[in-house]
This record gives structure tokens, C-alpha cells and sequence, in this order.
């Protein structure tokens, strides 16, 4: 039990409390995506890792978790990208540079970037969950030489629903990282591979034991993307994924994430696939 | 002191002493249910209840609670409630005195919850024991709650023309200390409490088939178990079980605005595991779809994942789901299938 001392801060805090960010830039990086990027107001940096989120605010339109998509050797700054989906991301598409929403956060665990040390980094990303993996792979790009090699694979839906398009072509044409993208339907322009994205892997080339495979997507692209790393003999604990789920305090305490006894926006979003493969029913039926 | 003794025709008496400390909550007849209220004339208590309609968690854990104010043009926010006052929960069952144990560790864990926290420091506790089981329902025995655990400042036990006060805090004694008519408990007066727990040993007996560890067992082998597709079927998500439930306490986080559409408040606001919605993401994946997997979950927020975390089970026994429940889910019946489950699935 805690000391009284200690049970007073306790009592004192306010967990709730947003900070005031500023957005220096605001543009559509998809077709119902928009990215942006924000600065504290207080100057202050947010101190994330890769693959945490934040809560963001806006007053009378409540709160909602969005991952961060820059890492933190991004200075001064830091990115988000979301999609419209629902009230509260419509509300703040209509934000644009210049105008101020709240941030509370980061919250949960990020990427094991230090376990991942001296590891082959295969990256496996689905749609939206490019987002998150734009932390990681940003700092990776800064701290190139902690790794060993890094390959990056993409799927989406249509060629025109690949994020971060420029930038992802700088990644594709850099020395350092070997870059793939698959398309579940091609355009006429698109010269890339056709299929889902478990297509890829198998072409892939690792060694299973020294690879750690990050993989973020919708659950059902994560569920089949394991059966195909697990085949490919990459050790459990070296298949690490970042989880969805509603968070709605990012405290722990509310529910909504939790996944058997395990609150995500707390113990994840990030899991390795050994933590994971215990859950019976919630994790595997619906893919992750 | 350690032990106080008041006789029941002071109790009235003592009750109005101490609504003069601070506001007091006690049980109260309502309709043919009882509920806690404010109590104003020491007359309204009904000590012999059935346990309330809603646990006292309203008064630790309100079904709406501000967390800030705020003014969206000039983008200033302030914490929402105000420090609250000292309280007095009068006449606890032992069986919401554990959910109040239940909700302390987890408001407690880091990050700590600073409004339930200010809340439950400035609540004082005085329990009464049940001689008698409340109704038929009650699984408190076998939850190992039909007695004091702690958990409270003064505990009440009916031994006949008397009450006997168990003082278990520096509080509690402040509240029985320089009374005329409260003395300290005597010898004979504690051979009297034996005997009273004696003679409770005989009606109270475990109202589930196995014991907790056991049970733990069953849970942990029944996920797949066909007893949560029965459930599932009679459910019908209306989640009378959690609101009524003395250890749930799922919120949601909503934010309302003022009609001026500038100042506003987020509060938070009870929630149920049981509903829709709870665990759907914006982009319309439900990870918990099913009533059936709804009712699992609650199931095993009481019997298993509790237990893994904080070597503590969330049943209290009190029985208050059951009794909420419109369509006759009882507690007993779905542990007792999940044990007979899983002992003749270990059978073969």
C-alpha cells in the first residue's frame, strides 16, 4: 500500500489534463487521410517512443487514440496521420495549420527498438498501419547502423491508397533499405506487385533467427502475416505487432481495450506474437 | 478501545451523533428494494436489507463525474469537481465492503485515479454483519465474504439487545469514544460475539459446488465452453449486471457542451462491457460481438483475470446481478455449470 505521502500526489493529479499543441502543417497524404504535424506549446518535446499514441482532444467533441507516425528523432515536432471515419476525426479533418487541438500523452509501450538491436528488421504493413510503422521506420533511418538489414513491405488496396506517397518512394529508392509494395487491385500506372501481402513473404530473405518481423495492419492482414513469418521460421518472440483497440482513457481503467486481463493502451498496443498467442478467443477468431 | 458496545434502543441516538459529524448515507426501504440514501432522521434505516438496489459505489465512484471544465475558444480547462466533503456510509453489508476493497486496488494501481481517491479519503465505513443470509441468492460464503475482512472503520454485529462495534480505526474510535451510552465491550460481551458467530457458522455454508481456487481451475479451462453460448442466448445486453455490480467499473469518456457551444465539460460516465458497442473500433472491427463473448468477459473479470493480476477475485457474493437480471441469468447457476463443465471434460 502506498505511503500517504504518496497516495496525496496521487490525489492531486490530473490525468486528464490536456496540453495545448499547435498544427505547423496539415495536408492529405491519402484518400481519406490527412497527416499532421504538430508542436507542443509549451515548446516541450513529446518524449515518445516508436509505436506509442497519444490521446487528442477536441473540446465538445471528446477524445480519441491516434498513433504517432514520427519518431522521436524527429525534433521539434511530431506527426499523426488519421482517417476519417467517424465524428470526431470528421471535426478534426476541418483542422488545418495554424489552429490548436489538445494532446495528452503518449501512452502504452512502443516497439522494442533496443531489444531489436543488431537484429535484420523485416516490416510488414497493412493500410492504415503504416502510421505507426512510419515511427519505427524514421528511426531506424537515424540510427541506420544499431541494425542489421531492413526490408520494408507494403500492401494496401489500390495503388492510390498507399500513404505517405513521396515519402515512400524515398524509401524505395535508398541504399540502406530494400522496399517492396503489393496492391490488392493494380491501376493502370501501377508496375508493382498484385495480391495480398502474405504473397510477399515468402519470397522474402532472412535469417528466421537473427530477424525481427514488425508487423501492423488490420486483424485479419496480421493474422495471416503470422501464419507466413511463423512458416517462415522467425522465432515468436521476434514477430512483434501493434494492436487496434477504442481506447477511452489511456489510463488503464476504462475497459474498452482490454483484451482478456490485459489493458492494450497500457501493456500494448504493442505485443510480441508469443504474448499474444495465449489470448483464446477475442485475439485469434478476428485476427488480431 | 477495540470493542464498543451500544445498545440497539441508543442506536438511534448514536446515529444522530453522528449525522452531525458529517453527511450520512444508510440503507433505506424503497418500494419493496431498498437503496443507500442520505439519511435524515435516523428512523429511515432499515438494517436488515436486502443489498441495495446499486452499491454504494455512487457515492466513491458517481455514475457521472466530471473530470474537467473547459472553454473551447480560449482553450482553458480545469479540473471538474470540487474536493469532496467528509462522508459516513452507514449499515455496509461485508459483501460491498469488499467491492470497495476491489475498486480501491484498482484505482490505486499506477496511473492512479486522483477523483476516487479524494472520494474514498474522505469516506468513513461503518459495516453491520448479516446473522441471517439477506435472501437465497447470495453467494457471499463461498466468495469468502459473509464476514469481516477489514476494509472498514467500525463494524456492527448483532448480538441480541446489542449491537458489538469492532473499532478498526483511529476514525472509527473518534466516532465511539466519550459516549455516554457506548462502553467498552466486556468478557461476557465477547462470549456473546462466539457465540453469535458460532450459531452464523450453521446457516451460513458455501453456496457454490467447488472452492475458489477451484473455481479459478474451471475458468481457466472454460473458455470455449458451451455454458457462454447458453448465456449468450438468454443475455440481452442491457447490462443491469455491471451497473449493479459493486466491482465493475468501466467508463466512457463523452464531453458536452454548454448551449453557448463554447464552455463544456468531459466527464465520464458508467459504462457496461454488456453493451454493443464497447469494445467496436472507429473502423468498425468488434472484438467482442457476440453476447456470448460479452458475458464471458464479464464472467471472467470476476473469476479470472482479477486473480491473475491481483491475486483477488471480483465477486463479491452480494448477488445483485442475478437479481438485476431480466432475463434470469443467475451467478451460482453459470459457476456451477462452469464447474460441472469442466469437471466432465477432466472426468474422461
Amino acid at each position: 500500500m502506498p505511503s500517504k505521502e504518496k497516495l496525496r500526489e496521487k490525489m492531486l493529479s490530473f490525468p486528464h489534463k490536456t496540453t495545448k499543441a499547435k498544427i505547423l502543417d496539415a495536408y492529405m497524404v491519402g484518400t481519406n487521410e490527412k497527416f499532421f504535424r504538430l508542436r507542443l506549446e509549451d515548446g516541450k518535446e513529446l518524449g515518445h517512443e516508436p509505436g506509442q499514441f497519444v490521446m487528442l482532444s477536441i473540446f465538445g467533441f471528446g477524445e480519441a487514440p491516434i498513433s504517432i507516425a514520427s519518431s522521436p528523432t524527429d525534433n521539434g515536432y511530431f506527426d499523426l496521420t488519421v482517417r476519417k471515419v467517424g465524428v470526431f476525426t470528421n471535426e478534426l479533418h476541418k483542422y488545418g495549420k495554424g489552429d490548436t487541438i489538445g494532446v495528452r500523452g503518449p501512452y502504452g509501450k512502443g516497439f522494442p527498438v533496443d531489444n531489436m538491436f543488431g537484429y535484420d528488421v523485416l516490416i510488414v504493413g497493412g493500410g492504415l498501419g503504416l502510421v505507426p510503422l512510419r515511427s519505427l521506420i524514421r528511426y531506424i533511418m537515424v540510427n541506420r547502423n544499431d541494425f542489421g538489414n531492413v526490408q520494408i513491405l507494403l500492401g494496401c488496396k489500390t495503388p492510390k491508397e498507399l500513404l505517405f506517397g513521396e515519402e515512400a518512394k524515398d524509401w524505395m529508392k535508398r541504399a540502406e533499405i530494400k522496399m517492396n509494395c503489393t496492391v490488392d487491385k493494380a491501376d493502370d500506372e501501377w508496375k508493382g506487385n498484385v495480391g495480398v501481402i502474405t504473397t510477399l513473404i515468402p519470397g522474402v530473405d532472412i535469417i528466421p533467427e537473427r530477424t525481427y518481423a514488425v508487423v501492423v495492419g488490420p486483424p485479419i492482414m496480421m493474422k495471416f502475416t503470422i501464419v507466413s513469418l511463423l512458416e517462415k521460421k522467425i522465432p515468436e518472440h521476434q514477430i512483434v505487432l501493434s494492436l487496434e483497440r477504442r481506447m477511452k482513457c489511456g489510463l488503464g481503467k476504462c475497459g474498452h481495450c482490454q483484451i482478456e486481463g490485459v489493458y492494450v493502451c497500457q501493456t500494448g498496443p504493442v505485443f510480441t506474437y508469443n504474448q499474444l498467442k495465449g489470448f483464446k478467443g477475442e485475439c485469434y477468431e478476428k485476427g488480431f | 478501545m477495540k470493542y464498543a458496545i451500544i445498545n440497539k434502543k441508543d442506536l438511534n441516538k448514536w446515529v444522530e451523533h453522528l449525522m452531525k459529524k458529517a453527511r450520512l448515507y444508510g440503507p433505506k426501504k424503497k418500494e419493496n428494494l431498498f437503496v443507500f440514501r442520505p439519511v435524515k432522521d435516523p428512523e429511515e434505516i432499515s438494517l436488515t436489507y436486502i443489498p441495495t438496489i446499486l452499491p454504494p459505489k455512487k457515492y466513491y465512484f458517481p455514475q457521472k463525474e466530471k473530470l474537467i471544465k473547459f472553454n473551447a475558444e480560449t482553450f482553458t480547462e480545469e479540473k471538474g469537481t470540487r474536493d469532496p466533503e467528509e462522508f459516513i456510509l452507514f449499515g455496509v453489508h461485508t459483501c460491498d465492503i469488499a467491492g470497495i476493497q476491489c475498486m480501491d486496488v484498482v484505482f490505486r494501481e499506477n496511473p492512479a485515479d486522483p477523483y476516487y481517491l479524494s472520494r474514498k479519503s474522505k469516506m468513513t465505513i461503518i459495516g453491520i454483519e448479516c446473522m441471517k443470509y439477506c435472501d437465497t441468492i447470495a453467494s457471499c460464503t463461498s466468495m469468502g465474504n459473509h464476514v469481516p475482512r477489514g476494509g472498514y472503520d467500525l463494524m456492527m454485529v448483532d448480538i441480541g439487545d446489542s449491537f458489538i462495534l469492532h473499532v478498526n480505526s483511529e476514525k472509527g474510535e473518534n466516532l465511539v469514544k466519550n459516549l455516554r451510552y457506548i462502553r467498552e465491550a466486556e468478557e461476557e460481551d465477547m462470549a456473546a460475539l462466539s457465540r453469535a458467530r458460532e450459531e452464523k457458522e450453521k446457516v451460513f455454508k458455501n453456496e457454490l459446488k467447488a472452492p475458489l481456487s477451484k473455481i479459478y481451475e474451471a475458468f481457466d479451462g472454460s473458455f470455449k465452453s458451451p455454458v457462454w453460448e447458453d448465456v449468450g442466448r438468454r443475455c440481452v445486453g442491457c447490462g443491469n449486471c455491471t451497473a449493479s455490480c459493486p466491482t465493475c467499473y468501466c467508463y466512457d469518456v463523452v464531453d458536452d457542451m454548454e448551449l453557448d457551444l463554447t464552455n463544456g465539460t468531459r466527464y465520464r460516465i458508467w459504462n457496461s462491457c454488456q453493451m454493443d458497442d464497447f469494445a467496436k473500433v472507429a473502423g468498425g472491427e468488434d472484438f467482442r460481438k457476440g453476447r456470448d463473448s460479452r458475458q464471458r468477459h464479464r464472467y471472467y473479470r470476476k473469476f479470472k483475470y482479477p486473480v491473475d493480476k491481483f491475486n483477488r477475485y471480483f465477486c463479491t457474493g452480494c448477488g445483485r446481478c442475478t437479481r438485476a437480471c431480466v432475463a434470469d441469468i443467475k451467478l451460482p447457476e453459470t459457476v456451477n455449470s462452469i464447474i460441472d463443465d469442466h469437471r466432465s471434460k477432466n472426468a474422461v
